[in-house]
C-alpha cells in the first residue's frame, strides 16, 4: 500500500458504483438531507454533497457552499458507520408457545446484505475497529453486529476539510486513513487517487483497469492530509488519560459540568465508539408471541444504571463523569486504548454545546495533570 | 393494598375509559388500533368506553384508563367513585397526568373568572374548578401515560403487561436518544430550532423532529430534566423570555418541571 495509487477521474466515481454494485452491494454514501450530511443508499455519485462544506461548532452545525469539484470538502455527519453494523434498533429473537405448550425461540439474524460505505474518514474507521474490538473479539461474539461487519466494503475518504470540532490528529487516529478500509480515496483537483487496503480492494482497483497514478501527486495528497491535521486546533492532554480522571472523581470540574449537561444523551448517540445498548420485550397482543428487541441506550438515562430496584446514576453529575472516565480512562482497561478517535460529534451535537476537550482541559489544569 | 400483577387467571379483566376535562383525543388511541382492537376486545371486556359504544360509568372495573383533568366539582366527586370501584388506574394524556392545556389558569389569581367570561357566552351556566388538576393529585393512580395525545402503542403496550401479570413501565428518557435512533437530523444543532426534546420525555417515536418541526413538550417532563439550561439554550437561540415560558408553558404548565422553568422567565 501506498505506492500502488490508480487514478480514477472525478466523472469516474459512477464507475466504481457501478462496479460495486455488480458485485452485489448496495451503495452508502454521504449526501444532504434536513441540513446536514447523512449516509444514506447512494444510487448516482451525482447524489454525493458536492460544493458543500459543513460548519462545525459546540452545539452548532450549518452547511456551506465550497468548491463544486469537490464531493468530500466537509469533516463529517452526525452519523457515519455506526448505524450500519450496530442497529439502532433490532429483534434478537421471537418466541411461540405451540399448542402442545412448548415454547420456541427463534433467533432473528440479519438478512446478509453486502453494503459499500463510501465516504468514511480516519475517525470512523478508527471507530469501526473499536466496536469490532467490542461485538467481535470478546469471549461472546455478537451475531447480528458480525452478520452486518462481515458483509461491509468500506471506501474511505482521506479528511482534507476538518471542522473546528475535529481533533482526530491528537487522538491518532487521523486524519490519514492508515488501517481498515477495502480502498482510501484522495480526493484532489485532479480527480481520486484510489489506493487498496485490503484483497477486495485490491480485486476492485484491478477490475477498474485504473491508470497508476504518479509519486509526486500522491504526495502533494499527503501533504494535503497532513495539512488537515495540523490546521485542527482541539486536543486532548494526552492519549491516556486513566489516571487523571481516576484520581479526580471528586473534581468540582463535574459539578461544574452538571450544570450546565441536559443529560439527553446525545453526546453517546452520535459517539462512533460507544455500543451501550437496553433490552427489552416487545408487547404483543397474541399471548403465544414475543419479541424481544435491542435498541441504542445511553450511559445519561436512569435505566442504564437501574440495578435491583436502584438507579445507581440518579444524577448528571455521576452519569456525565461514568462517560468521560469511561471513555477515556475505563477504556484503556478493555480495550488497551482511549474510546475516542477525535470525531467530534458529541461536541457539535450536544444542543448546549458541551465540548469534552474542553471539560477535560480543566480537570487536567487543576487536577494533577502532567504534559 | 397493591395490585396484584399475577394476571387474570383466564378472565376477562374489565376495563373502562371515563373522560374527565379533555378533547377526547386519548381514547383514541384505543379506537386507531384498528383490527387489534378487535384483538383487545377478545381479551378483555370494556365495561365503560363511550366514544366506543358501551356507557356504565359506575361500573367496577379490574383496570380502568383516565382522561382528562379535574376541572369541575362533579368530576372531583366522580373521580372518588371511580377510584373506589378500580383496581389499576391509569391517567391517560396531558390532561390527566399533568392538567393540560386548560391548567394554564392555575397560573393566573384569576384565571377561571376571566377566561370563564371571554371564552362562553353563558358563563353562568359553567361550573369550574378554580383550578385544572392532574388526576394524581386526589387519588392514588396506578401509572401515568403522558402524551398529547398517548398514543397505541402506549395503552396497548400496558394492557398487554397487565394481561400478563407484569408490572407496566413508561420510558421517561429524553426525546433526543429516539431522534438518533431513527437517524433524525437534530433540529437543534442543524436549524438553531427551539427544540424542546431535551428535557421532554419520550414515546412519541420523535414525531416532530423526524418531520423537521422542533419538539414542542407535549409528552412533558422526561427524567433528570436541566430546565436551566435548556432556557438559557432557548434565550442563546434567540427566543425572548416570554416565548421561553410559552416553550415550557404550552401543553404541560402545571408539571412542577416545566412550570418551574417557564415561571423563571415569566414577567407579569
Amino acid at each position: 500500500m501506498g505506492k500502488s495509487h490508480r487514478v480514477l477521474a472525478s466523472h469516474a466515481l459512477d464507475t466504481l458504483l457501478a462496479a460495486l454494485r455488480d458485485d452485489g452491494y448496495r451503495c452508502v454514501g454521504p449526501q444532504l438531507r434536513d441540513g446536514a450530511i447523512v449516509f444514506d443508499t447512494l444510487h448516482h455519485a451525482a447524489d454525493l454533497p458536492w460544493g458543500w462544506q459543513d460548519e462545525q461548532a459546540p452545539g452548532h452545525y450549518r452547511l456551506q457552499h465550497a468548491d463544486p469539484s469537490r464531493a468530500f470538502a466537509w469533516a463529517n455527519g452526525p452519523q457515519a458507520i455506526k448505524p450500519l453494523t450496530f442497529a439502532p434498533r433490532e429483534t434478537l429473537w421471537e418466541s411461540r408457545i405451540e399448542a402442545d405448550g412448548r415454547m420456541q425461540f427463534t433467533a432473528t439474524l440479519p438478512a446478509e446484505e453486502k453494503v459499500a460505505v463510501i465516504g468514511a474518514r480516519a475517525c470512523d474507521l478508527a471507530a469501526l475497529r473499536l466496536q469490532d474490538q467490542h461485538f467481535l473479539e470478546g469471549a461472546h461474539a455478537d451475531p447480528y453486529y458480525a452478520a452486518r461487519r462481515r458483509n461491509l466494503f468500506i471506501v474511505a475518504v482521506h479528511c482534507t476539510a476538518p471542522a473546528a470540532t475535529c481533533f482526530c490528529a491528537s487522538t491518532g487516529d487521523g486524519p490519514l486513513c492508515t488501517a481498515g478500509f477495502d480502498l482510501a480515496l484522495h480526493e484532489t483537483d485532479e480527480g481520486y487517487l484510489v489506493d487498496a487496503g485490503s484483497e477486495a480492494g485490491t480485486a476492485m482497483i484491478a477490475s477498474l483497469s485504473l491508470p497508476a497514478a504518479t509519486a509526486t501527486r500522491v504526495e502533494q495528497a499527503e501533504t494535503a492530509v497532513a495539512a488537515a491535521g495540523e490546521r485542527q486546533t482541539r486536543g486532548l492532554p494526552s492519549r491516556n488519560l486513566r489516571d487523571l480522571l481516576f484520581a479526580n472523581l471528586d473534581h468540582p470540574q463535574w459539578d461544574d459540568v452538571a450544570a450546565r449537561c441536559l443529560s439527553c444523551g446525545n453526546c453517546t448517540a452520535v459517539c462512533p465508539t460507544c455500543f451501550c445498548h437496553a433490552e427489552h420485550d416487545v408487547p404483543l397482543l397474541d399471548a403465544n408471541l414475543g419479541r424481544h428487541e435491542r435498541e441504542w441506550d445511553s450511559c445519561f438515562t436512569e435505566g442504564h444504571s437501574y440495578l435491583a430496584g436502584i438507579v445507581i446514576r440518579s444524577d448528571t453529575r455521576l452519569r456525565y463523569r461514568q462517560w468521560l472516565t469511561h471513555k477515556l480512562g475505563g477504556w484503556h482497561d478493555q480495550y488497551g486504548r482511549s474510546g475516542c478517535t477525535g470525531c467530534g460529534r458529541c461536541i457539535t451535537w450536544c444542543p448546549v454545546g458541551i465540548d469534552l476537550t474542553e471539560e477535560v482541559a480543566r480537570i487536567h489544569a487543576t487536577g494533577g495533570g502532567h504534559d | 393494598m397493591g395490585f396484584d400483577y399475577s394476571g387474570f387467571a383466564g378472565r376477562r379483566p374489565r376495563v373502562a375509559v371515563h373522560k374527565f376535562s379533555s378533547c377526547d383525543g386519548c381514547q383514541l388511541a384505543f379506537l386507531n388500533a384498528g383490527e387489534a382492537l378487535l384483538a383487545v376486545s377478545e381479551l378483555v371486556e370494556f365495561v365503560h368506553f363511550a366514544e366506543a359504544g358501551p356507557v356504565d360509568p359506575d361500573a367496577p372495573a379490574d383496570i380502568a384508563f383516565i382522561e382528562g383533568s379535574v376541572s369541575t366539582p362533579e368530576e372531583r366527586e366522580r373521580l372518588d367513585h371511580i377510584r373506589a370501584h378500580t383496581g389499576y388506574l391509569i391517567s391517560i394524556g396531558a390532561c390527566a397526568t399533568s392538567g393540560g392545556l386548560q391548567a394554564l389558569r392555575n397560573l393566573y389569581a384569576d384565571g377561571v373568572d376571566t377566561w370563564r367570561q371571554a371564552v362562553y357566552a353563558s358563563p353562568e351556566y359553567v361550573a369550574s374548578l378554580d383550578t385544572a388538576t392532574p388526576v394524581a393529585e386526589h387519588v392514588k393512580v396506578d401509572l401515568e401515560i403522558w402524551g398529547c395525545p398517548v398514543n397505541t402503542a402506549q395503552v396497548v403496550g400496558v394492557l398487554h403487561d397487565l394481561l400478563h401479570g407484569v408490572q407496566p413501565t413508561q420510558s421517561r428518557d429524553k426525546v433526543c436518544l429516539e431522534c438518533k435512533r431513527q437517524n433524525a437530523v437534530c433540529v437543534m444543532v442543524a436549524k438553531g430550532m427551539p427544540c424542546m426534546g431535551p428535557v421532554t420525555q419520550t414515546g412519541c417515536g420523535a414525531i416532530c423532529p423526524r418531520y423537521g418541526r422542533d419538539c414542542y413538550a407535549c409528552y412533558g417532563p422526561a427524567e433528570t430534566v436541566n430546565t436551566d439550561a435548556q432556557g438559557n439554550r432557548l434565550i442563546e437561540l434567540g427566543l425572548q423570555p416570554a416565548d421561553v415560558t410559552r416553550r415550557f408553558h404550552f401543553i404541560n404548565s402545571h408539571a412542577p418541571a416545566f412550570r418551574a422553568a417557564g415561571n423563571k422567565h415569566r414577567s407579569e
